[in-house]
C-alpha cells in the first residue's frame, strides 16, 4: 500500500521501515566535503543498506551529491583499514603488521613520553586535512595531550584555504560574513525576513563542483531561480559564468587588482552607500586614496579583464538591491591573499550590503559551541609553551591570536633545518599532504621522513602513511561516530550507528590517546563526554548531545543587522567588533602591527610581468587544485563509481592552443617548470585564456603497487611538484598555488621512461 | 488508455548544473554494473553564441533502462533521481500534470520513459 511522504520520511531521528532501521544523521567526515548535508542511513544487521537525502534537512532538503550516495561503496571498501598496523619494514616499504589498540597506545606513549623529554613538547606537531570533523579534536590532543602549541594544517602552504580571508575579516570586520542564501532559517527562502539578493557575485570559486565552506552550491542555483543574476569572476567558464551577466574572465592571481578597479569605479562614479560609509565605516578617505592608484585602464592591463566589463560588472553590483558576494579559495590562493580578500569584502562593505537579508551576513559557531583550532590552546598550555609556536616570531597575526594554527611552512623549515628548535614527531590525523595539501610535495615527502617518530590516522593507507608513518590507526567514517557541526547554523548532529572492524572516531582516538598522555587533561569516559564537554562551554547551550542526536538540527533565530542593535561587540555597544567599533575599510590593527593597513596588489613570484624571462621557457599560467564533482581533495580515488565518472587526472587547455601544438582531447601530456613535472591528460576548453592552464590536484592511484618506488603514483601526477613552499605575504597568510608558471608538452614513451614517483623516492627528486 | 495516465519526467534546461548526481541515484537504485545507466547527463556546449553569450546546457536523458523507479513509486516515493536532484529541476507526474508545468515555463523537456 502507498505511505504518504510524511510516514516515509519523519521527523524524528530513528524508526523502522520494514526490516530496516532509517536514521537522520548528516555527512560531514571523510570521505566527504565541507558541507553537512541531511541524510537518513537504512541499515540492518551492522549494516547500512543505502542512503537518500532527508527530504526534512532545511539545508539540502532532500538533495544530495554523487560522492554522498556513494558512500555506501566507501564504508565496506576492501581497501579499507580495519585495525591499527605498526611499520615492519622500512619507512616507504608498505609492509605493516596487525597489532592491538593498547599495543598501539603503548607505542605512542613511549615515544611521546621520550620525545617530549629529549626535545621538549614543542617538537611534536599536529596536523589535520581540510575542515571536516576534525577541527578540534586533534588541536585538543595537540595541546592538552602532548603539551605542544604546534597544532596545524599539514603543510598547507601560507594556510591558504579559507584562513586568508578569516584572518582578514575578523581583523576588519571583527567577524565573519557569508552570502545569505537563506540558509540560517529553518524555513529557509519563505522566511519573511529574508530577501534574495537582486545580484551575487562569485569570486574564485565554482560553488557547484567545490563544496566550499559550509556552502552549499546548488543554494546558487535556487536564488537564480528566484530572480538572482550573477557576476563572476574565474579564469574558467564554469556553469555559473556561463549563465552570468558578467564573466570576468580575469588573469590568475590579479584578484585583488581586480577588486581595487571595481573599488575605483564604485567610489569615482559615487555608487555607495554614503549613508552607511559615513556612519558605520573607518577610513574612506585613505581607501579613496588608495584606490586612485588603480585606475581602471591599469587594472585591465593588470588582469586582462576589458575596462567596460570591469566597469559594467561594478556599477552592476553596486546597483543591486542588494548584492552579495560568494568568495572562495582562490581568493586565498595568491601571495596577495589577504589584500585580495580586503579589496574584495570592501566592494561588498561600501555599498552597505552588510548583514542586511540578502547581503552578506555575519555569522558565528552555533550557540557560540567552540569547534575550532584553537581549541584548548588557552587552557591547556602555559604562555611560556604558546610563545613557542612554530611561524608566531615572524607574524603578527599568529602572535595576536587571530589564526590559531602553527605557520605551516614554518613548521616545513623547522623540519629541515631544525630551526628555532627541531620538529621530531608528526601526528596526521585525515590527511595526506604529500597527495595535495602541501605545496611541494617531493620537498614534504623528504621532511617527513626526518622525524624519530610519526603517527598517521586515516581511512584508507594513503601514500603519506606508506612515506613516513612508523603507525597507522584507521579511523571511522561518518556512521561510524557520534559528532556534532557548529560550523555556522544550525547545530546539527551525527550519530554512530554502526561499528566496522575496530575503527574509532576522531573524537575517541584523541580521548583514548589523551588519557594515557595526560589523564588529568582528559577526564571523560566517552566521546559522548567528551562532545557534552565542549557543549557545557557555551553560554547558551543548555542542552545535551542526546538532545541534539534526536533533535538531528537546532536553528537558533537569525538576527539580521546585529551592528544597529549591540549584537557584535562584547561591551554591547552598537557597531563592529573592532578597536575603532566600525568596519574598517582603513585597519588600524594592520597599520600598528607594520602591515600595510589597505588593500593592495602584488604580481605572484612568478608571472609573465614578473618573471619575463622565465616565463619564456614556461609561457602558461598554472592554476592548480581544479576541482572535480566525484572528488573531494585526494579521498574517493578508491571508488569504483566514481572512477568510472572520471578515471584519470586532466587538466583544461585551451583548444586552440591545443591544435596548434598537436594536442588532442584526452592525450597524456607534461606540465613541467622549474620545480618539477606532473602528467595529466588534456581536456580541450574553447573557453578558456589561450595562456593559462588549469590543473586537477589531489590525484594518486590507490590501485597502483602502495611500496616505493611507485608509491601508488602519489607522484606522478601530482601539480603540487610544480608548486612551491614558503612564498607567503607578510601576513604569513596567502601563497601561489593557483599563479604559478609552466610549459606542456606531450607525453611519450621516450619522456615517459622514469615517472616522477620513480625520480622523486629513488633519484633524488627533479 | 489515454497517454495522460502515463508518467514521465520534466527537466528544467535552464538550470541543470551537469551535477551527474541523478546518474549515480540511479545506478543505485537500480543496481546498475559499471557501464550502464538508466539516465545519462549529455552535454550541449560550451560554444560561443554570436551574441558573445555561451551555450552550455546539460540535459540528464533517460535510458531504455529507465522504469521510473517502479519499486519507490509504488510505496509512494519518488524516482530516485527526482528526490536526489542538487539543482532541483527533474519533475516526476503525470504527462498531463508535467505538461501544465512545461507550459508555464519556456526550456523545458518532457520525457515519458514507459
Amino acid at each position: 500500500m502507498m505511505s504518504t511522504y510524511d510516514e516515509l520520511y519523519r521527523k524524528e531521528w530513528q524508526w523502522q521501515e520494514g526490516d530496516l532501521t532509517v536514521t537522520r544523521s548528516m555527512q560531514w567526515s571523510g570521505p566527504g566535503c565541507h558541507n553537512g548535508c541531511g541524510l537518513l542511513y537504512y541499515t540492518k544487521d551492522n549494516k547500512i543498506v543505502k542512503i537518500e537525502g532527508d527530504p526534512n534537512s532545511p539545508y539540502n532538503q532532500g538533495r544530495l551529491c554523487m560522492r554522498c550516495l556513494n558512500l555506501t561503496e566507501s564504508l565496506e571498501h576492501k581497501d579499507r583499514l580495519k585495525w591499527p598496523l605498526k611499520r615492519i619494514g622500512e619507512r616507504g616499504e608498505n609492509k605493516w603488521q596487525r597489532i592491538s589498540w593498547n599495543e598501539a597506545l603503548d607505542i605512542i606513549e613511549a615515544n611521546v613520553r621520550k620525545i617530549q623529554k629529549e626535545y621538549g613538547p614543542e617538537s611534536i606537531c599536529g596536523m589535520v586535512g581540510t575542515g571536516r570533523n576534525i577541527c578540534w579534536q586533534v588541536p585538543l590532543l595537540t595541546y592538552a595531550g602532548f603539551g605542544s602549541p604546534n597544532f596545524g594544517y599539514s603543510f598547507l602552504s601560507g594556510d591558504s584555504c579559507f584562513s586568508p580571508r578569516a584572518a582578514f575579516i575578523a581583523v576588519t570586520h571583527g567577524d565573519f560574513s557569508v552570502c545569505d542564501c537563506s540558509q540560517f532559517h529553518e524555513d529557509r527562502y519563505d522566511n519573511p525576513e529574508y530577501k534574495v539578493p537582486e545580484v551575487i557575485l562569485i569570486w574564485g570559486n565554482n560553488p557547484i563542483h567545490s563544496n566550499s565552506d559550509d556552502f552549499l552550491g546548488h543554494w546558487i542555483v535556487e536564488l537564480m531561480k528566484r530572480g538572482t543574476r550573477l557576476i563572476v569572476v574565474d579564469p574558467k567558464l564554469t556553469w555559473l559564468a556561463g549563465r552570468a551577466e558578467y564573466w570576468l574572465q580575469l588573469r590568475p592571481g590579479t584578484d585583488a587588482a581586480l577588486g581595487l578597479g571595481m573599488l575605483n569605479v564604485i567610489i569615482n562614479e559615487n555608487l555607495y552607500d554614503q549613508e552607511f560609509v559615513e556612519k558605520w565605516t573607518y577610513g574612506f578617505e585613505e581607501l579613496a586614496e588608495r584606490v586612485r592608484q588603480y585606475p581602471v585602464d591599469k587594472v585591465a592591463e593588470i588582469t586582462w579583464v576589458p575596462k567596460e566589463q570591469i566597469e559594467e560588472a561594478a556599477r552592476f553590483f553596486a546597483q543591486a538591491k542588494p548584492g552579495a558576494i560568494q568568495w572562495g579559495l582562490k581568493v586565498d590562493q595568491s601571495v596577495a591573499g589577504v589584500p585580495a580578500a580586503q579589496a574584495i569584502a570592501t566592494i561588498g562593505a561600501i555599498c552597505g550590503f552588510i548583514d542586511i537579508p540578502g547581503s552578506n551576513i555575519y555569522i558565528r559557531d552555533a550557540y557560540d559551541i567552540l569547534s575550532s583550532y584553537g581549541t584548548g590552546y588557552e587552557e591547556f598550555l602555559s604562555p611560556e609553551m604558546r610563545a613557542k609556536r612554530l611561524g608566531d616570531e615572524k607574524y603578527p597575526l599568529k602572535r595576536m591570536g587571530v589564526g590559531p594554527t602553527a605557520h605551516a611552512d614554518s613548521v616545513l623549515v623547522a623540519l629541515e633545518t631544525g630551526k628555532p628548535y627541531p620538529v621530531k614527531m608528526l601526528w596526521i590525523q585525515t590527511s595526506n599532504p604529500i597527495a595535495n595539501m602541501g605545496a611541494d610535495a617531493p620537498r614534504l615527502y623528504k621532511a617527513i621522513r626526518t622525524t624519530d617518530f610519526n603517527v598517521v590516522v586515516d581511512l584508507y593507507m594513503t601514500p603519506t602513511a606508506v612515506a613516513c608513518a612508523d603507525l597507522v590507526l584507521p579511523a571511522g567514517m561518518s556512521p561510524e561516530r557520534n559528532g556534532y557541526k557548529t560550523w555556522w547554523h544550525p547545530l546539527r548532529s551525527t550519530s554512530k550507528i554502526v561499528q566496522y572492524y575496530e575503527c574509532k572516531s576522531d573524537e575517541q582516538i584523541v580521548l583514548e590517546v589523551g588519557k594515557r598522555l595526560a589523564p588529568q587533561n582528559f577526564p571523560w569516559e566517552t566521546d559522548i563526554d567528551l562532545i557534552n564537554w565542549m557543549f557545557s562551554r557555551s553560554a547558551t547551550y543548555k542542552e545535551d548531545f542526546q538532545t541534539l542526536q534526536q533533535k538531528v538540527t537546532d536553528y537558533q533565530k537569525y538576527e539580521y543587522k546585529k551592528y544597529e542593535k549591540g549584537l557584535l561587540r562584547f561591551d554591547g555597544e552598537t557597531g563592529f567588533n573592532t578597536p575603532t567599533g566600525k568596519l574598517e575599510l582603513y585597519s588600524t590593527l594592520f597599520a600598528e602591527w607594520g602591515l600595510d593597513p589597505l588593500p593592495y596588489f602584488e604580481e605572484p613570484p612568478y608571472s609573465p610581468v614578473s618573471t619575463p624571462l622565465k616565463s619564456k621557457e614556461y609561457p602558461f599560467i598554472l592554476t592548480t587544485g581544479a576541482r572535480s564533482l566525484e572528488f573531494f581533495h585526494s579521498e574517493h580515488r578508491q571508488l569504483k563509481t566514481m572512477r568510472e565518472f572520471h578515471p584519470d587526472p586532466l587538466f583544461d587547455i585551451n583548444s586552440e592552443i591545443a591544435a596548434e601544438m598537436g594536442i588532442q582531447e584526452g592525450d597524456w601530456c607534461w606540465l613541467e617548470n622549474h620545480n618539477g613535472r606532473c602528467r595529466q591528460r588534456a581536456h580541450l576548453d574553447p573557453a578558456l585564456s589561450r595562456k593559462v592552464i588549469r590543473a586537477e590536484h589531489g590525484w594518486w592511484f590507490p590501485e597502483m603497487e602502495g611500496s616505493e618506488p611507485a608509491l601508488f603514483g602519489v607522484f606522478d601526477s601530482n601539480s603540487n611538484n610544480l608548486t612551491e613552499q614558503c612564498q607567503n605575504g607578510p601576513t604569513g597568510y596567502g601563497a601561489p598555488y593557483a599563479n604559478t608558471i609552466c610549459k606542456v608538452y606531450k607525453a611519450t614513451e621516450e619522456n615517459s621512461l622514469d615517472l616522477p614517483s620513480l625520480v622523486v623516492t629513488r633519484k633524488g627528486g627533479f | 488508455m489515454s497517454n495522460y495516465n502515463r508518467y514521465g519526467l520534466l527537466i528544467d534546461l535552464d538550470f541543470c548544473t551537469g551535477c551527474h548526481t541523478c546518474e549515480v541515484a540511479c545506478k543505485q537504485a537500480l543496481d546498475l554494473p559499471t557501464g550502464q545507466f538508466g539516465i545519462k547527463v549529455h552535454q550541449e556546449g560550451p560554444r560561443k553564441l554570436e551574441n558573445g553569450k555561451w551555450e552550455y546546457t546539460f540535459v540528464p536523458f533517460p535510458t531504455s533502462l529507465c522504469n521510473l523507479c517502479e519499486d519507490r513509486v509504488k510505496v509512494g516515493k519518488l524516482p530516485s533521481c527526482v528526490h536526489h536532484c542538487s539543482p532541483g529541476i527533474m519533475h516526476y507526474g503525470t504527462i498531463e500534470e508535467l505538461t501544465a508545468k512545461a507550459n508555464a515555463k519556456p526550456h523545458m523537456v518532457l520525457f515519458a520513459p514507459q
